[in-house]
């Protein structure tokens, strides 16, 4: 049993199942992301006193960081594009280096972590270490369930790509949607963790 | 249909390596303008606009947004009105008080 | 001959291939009714634990109406069986009072209610309303379901840990909930996790399946309004739940990783001050909180419409008045549900520019819902009413949800609210709605769609001494709540106000309720045996048993098939409610036909 549009696009709507699907989830995950936010500036608000993130996070580290990230993204939708111009090896080449990106990203946030906690500021220290932790550990297991994602696009689920070259190639869009949407988090994350 | 879609691509690739340098610019511009230490609201606006600068530019084009179909414009304005319903509200339920109270404490 | 060589030839894919095309392949039973991702078996999965849940949160509170009928007496055959840790000497104690009071919240609304409403009905119903050989994202379905169950166990379990379950509300308010020493509050809270995720799984498939799978024909102005209810809820839970999946994270934080999100400065507990950084905002859960539970409560109410308005189309022969203004309504209601949230704290000592600005929208709010009802009721004149069983349920969920909305303007008003907050009053308010409100609409589901499910019909006899001891019983139950709200009872005492000076003169009535809740308890055995023995005994009945207009009726059989629904794929000429057509001889015009 088919079901319809998991390919073809609906004639009146002009989209696909999953495409419509992951916009939706994408919705989602700005709420989600929003509660964060919104959390942060409550908390900030409410204090007495809060530091400049600046002072007690490395923007250096971050700075790499978001250049990393960045790439990622490019990388991820000229992996996309690498398909759409029938180039396999290209896509794999593409989509490797994205995932390479994403673990060089996890590395300096584990490092920085890492620096962190040994010097006793854990999310326990105080509420700028705890929404600082909980918002980039959070936006780290998004970047962890991404890397499965890919990991499993670029190597077993790969296999599509000799029977159903379309869907393959749609599979790729929406898992870089959900790519550069993590991307996108980030770039709010930074300035408002690191530089204000 | 291929060769048509392909050819459309490779003028894509192009834009895509624009962003990626506009995106990496526009990092280094808000790092830079951080170095000035601005007075707290001035840098949070000055901040919050790059950020949704360098955001609109990864949505727009690493996303496909500016060709997108309109059901999905919608459900994001949707969205977008409950983001800011969810940043502000909370934020203006603090700072609207009962005089002579404070919010959220104890006491 | 040729058999032999092209077997001896044929690679194995190829010839599986040619096999497929034949026949579907067998299915394992684990493939086929355990992890098996059609939405009607899926449907049918989410219902039967559904309906366990909402049995679980019944006893649960029938345990507590001993209480608070005999307060501190012991419990008598069970109070033995709970332990000492619970009701010592069959008493039960404070702390396992408040555990029920949470518990029973919690699994009513979040494994009750919303996954019978949704996950059940939405399930197996919706594809079959649009002509849909099933959901958009069948395994993704089948995971919504499974992490849904995951979430009931961990939930479940967290009565067996030491120190019980959650005893802080379904609300969950910090500091309580934090500094309450147990662990049950961090069981709830990673249950929670589980079942928000769910949610948001079938939300997305709900929203792809309704817009990218209506058959040929089946425009969005001829959806079936059940259609339109499932739609909207599925808005709300997509963009409501995230906040609280957030805050479920921070206070789990808080609760292990000894962050203090919503522990403030200075707070002392048991004579000494807490060890934590402070800083928190104990307000901050309650914005998170509500921002998702205000258009959960919609949540629960929305399916409870939409199955109500099927049933009184399909009995009164005639259509629903005013379809379109219903659907703008429902559109409407959606959309104000996600701001009216701090209705649930004007006592918190915010402003009078947002008391008010949230009373406005609370009071907006309930024109789309006054709206809906009247349509609802409108749609009964001139009808050619037949009072079956899902009739009569449908029928008693109109004045009782109008009784639920009515209630629930004092409350919404901040100045008489501050008279009525936290009292048995809001409690009475809001099982008028959830209670005879969708409860009875889901009951009232159950009974008209039995038969698609089954093929049989349950028993009318059965279903009528249901439906008449649970409406008297019901209101036995939750009419008293507002007289004791009203002369100030909390909600949540242990004892039921046995201690209050002013709570004496309406004690009384907590004996009487609950005589009722338990009377209530009697009545479902009825139901719950004419549920069973229907599955075998009941009496068979063709594909469209109640004469109805819509695709699940008309254009497949009862069951529908189990592969892809239909036969061959219905096409939609016109609107869904086609009763009594002038100048018909048949009083229905099924949507998939023609002429």
């Amino acid at each position: 049993m088919e079901i319809p549009y998991t390919v073809e696009v609906r004639p009146d709507t002009g989209l696909s199942n999953g495409k419509l699907g992951v916009w939706l989830f994408l919705a989602s995950e700005v709420m989600l992301f929003a509660a964060l936010f919104s959390s942060y500036i409550l908390l900030r608000v409410g204090s007495v006193e809060w530091p400049h993130g600046s002072q007690e996070l490395s923007v250096p580290l971050a700075f790499f960081n978001t250049v990393v990230l960045i790439s990622s993204s490019v990388t991820m939708v000229m992996a996309w594009a690498s398909l759409k111009m029938n180039d396999f090896g290209k896509f794999r080449m593409f989509l490797g280096a994205t995932i390479l990106l994403a673990l060089t990203f996890l590395v300096v946030k584990f490092f920085e972590y890492e620096h962190h906690l040994v010097a006793g500021e854990g999310p326990w220290h105080n509420t700028f270490y705890a929404i600082y932790f909980t918002i980039t550990g959070l936006h780290g297991l998004h970047i962890v369930g991404g890397i499965i994602v890919n990991s499993y696009l670029w190597g077993p689920g790969a296999k599509m790509w000799q029977t159903e070259k379309e869907r393959f190639t749609n599979r790729i869009e929406i898992a870089g949607l959900y790519w550069h949407f993590v991307d996108l988090v980030w770039i709010f994350l930074f300035p408002v963790l690191y530089l204000l | 249909m291929d060769a048509h879609a392909a050819h459309d691509i490779r003028s894509h690739v192009k834009t895509y390596y624009m962003i990626f340098g506009a995106l990496m610019l526009l990092t280094c511009i808000t790092v830079a303008v951080s170095y000035f230490h601005l007075p707290i609201p001035m840098a949070i606006t000055v901040a919050l606009i790059v950020a949704t600068i360098k955001g609109s530019l990864v949505a727009l084009f690493f996303m496909h947004l500016s060709d997108e179909r309109k059901l999905i414009y919608y459900v994001l304005a949707l969205t977008v009105v409950f983001f800011i319903f969810m940043m502000f509200v909370p934020l203006l339920t603090v700072s609207d008080k009962i005089p002579g109270t404070t919010v959220g404490t104890i006491w | 001959m040729d058999n032999v060589t092209t077997a001896g030839h044929a690679p194995v894919g190829h010839a599986h291939k040619a096999h497929a095309h034949d026949h579907h392949h067998e299915q394992s039973f684990v493939t086929k009714w355990i992890f098996s991702q059609d939405h009607k078996v899926i449907g049918i999965q989410y219902t039967i634990t559904a309906l366990l849940f909402l049995l679980f949160g019944f006893s649960l509170m029938a345990l507590m109406r001993y209480q608070l009928a005999f307060p501190m007496m012991p419990i008598p055959v069970i109070g033995s069986l709970l332990g000492a840790a619970n009701a010592p000497g069959g008493i039960m104690l404070p702390e396992f009072y408040n555990q029920l009071g949470a518990m029973h919240g919690t699994i009513m609304v979040f494994l009750g209610v919303v996954p019978l409403a949704v996950g059940g009905f939405g399930n197996y119903v919706m594809p079959l309303m649009i002509g849909a050989p099933d959901m958009a994202f069948p395994k993704l379905n089948m995971a919504s379901y499974w992490v849904y169950f995951i979430g009931g166990v961990v939930m479940l379990t967290s009565f067996f840990v030491p120190g019980g379950a959650a005893q802080s509300g379904w609300t969950s308010y910090p500091p309580l909930s934090i500094i309450t020493a147990t662990n049950g509050q961090t069981w709830w809270l990673m249950g929670m996790i589980f079942l928000i995720t769910s949610s948001l799984l079938g939300s997305m498939n709900f929203i792809v399946t309704i817009i990218q799978l209506r058959t040929k024909g089946l425009g969005f102005f001829r959806l079936p309004f059940f259609v339109w209810a499932q739609f909207v809820t599925s808005f709300l839970l997509l963009l409501a739940f995230p906040p609280l999946e957030a805050a479920g994270v921070l206070q789990l934080m808080d609760k292990v990783a000894g962050t203090s999100f919503f522990l403030p400065t200075g707070l002392v507990v048991g004579n000494r001050p807490l060890d934590v950084s402070g800083g928190g905002n104990a307000l901050m859960w309650q914005h998170l909180f509500w921002f998702l539970a205000h258009p959960e409560v919609y949540v629960l109410i929305l399916p409870a419409m939409g199955i109500v308005s099927e049933i009184i189309a399909n009995n009164t022969r005639k259509p629903l008045w005013g379809y379109r203004v219903l659907v703008y309504a429902i559109i409407f209601l959606g959309f104000m549900s996600f701001i009216v949230w701090a209705h649930h704290m004007f006592m918190t000592g915010m402003g009078t520019t947002m008391n008010s600005f949230f009373q406005t929208t609370t009071m907006i709010i309930s024109i789309p819902s006054v709206i809906i009802l009247s349509a609802l009721f409108l749609s009964l004149y001139g009808g050619s009413i037949r009072y079956n069983t899902p009739m009569l349920f449908a029928l008693a969920f109109l004045p009782m949800f109008g009784i639920g909305g009515l209630t629930g303007l004092p409350l919404g008003l901040s100045p008489s609210d501050i008279h009525l907050h936290d009292t048995y009053y809001v409690i009475g308010h809001f099982h008028y709605v959830v209670a005879p409100g969708t409860i009875f609409a889901l009951l009232a589901g159950i009974y008209y769609w039995f038969p698609k499910v089954t093929g049989r019909q349950m028993s009318e006899v059965l279903g009528k001494i249901h439906f008449f001891g649970s409406f008297i019983f019901i209101n036995g139950i939750f009419f008293p709540m507002f007289i004791q709200g009203l002369h100030g009872v909390n909600r949540r005492l242990y004892d039921g106000g046995v201690q209050y000076a002013h709570a004496q003169p309406v004690l009384h009535w907590n004996q009487f309720m609950s005589y009722a809740a338990w009377g209530l308890m009697l009545f479902q055995i009825p139901f719950i045996f004419n549920f069973f023995w229907s599955i075998w005994k009941g009496k068979p009945v063709g594909s469209n048993p109640w004469h109805a207009t819509t695709l699940e009726w008309t254009a497949t059989t009862s069951p529908p098939l189990a592969h892809g629904n239909f036969e061959t794929v219905p096409e939609v000429y016109h609107g869904p409610y086609e009763y009594s057509v002038p100048g018909r001889s048949q009083d229905f015009l099924p949507q998939n036909q023609k002429d």
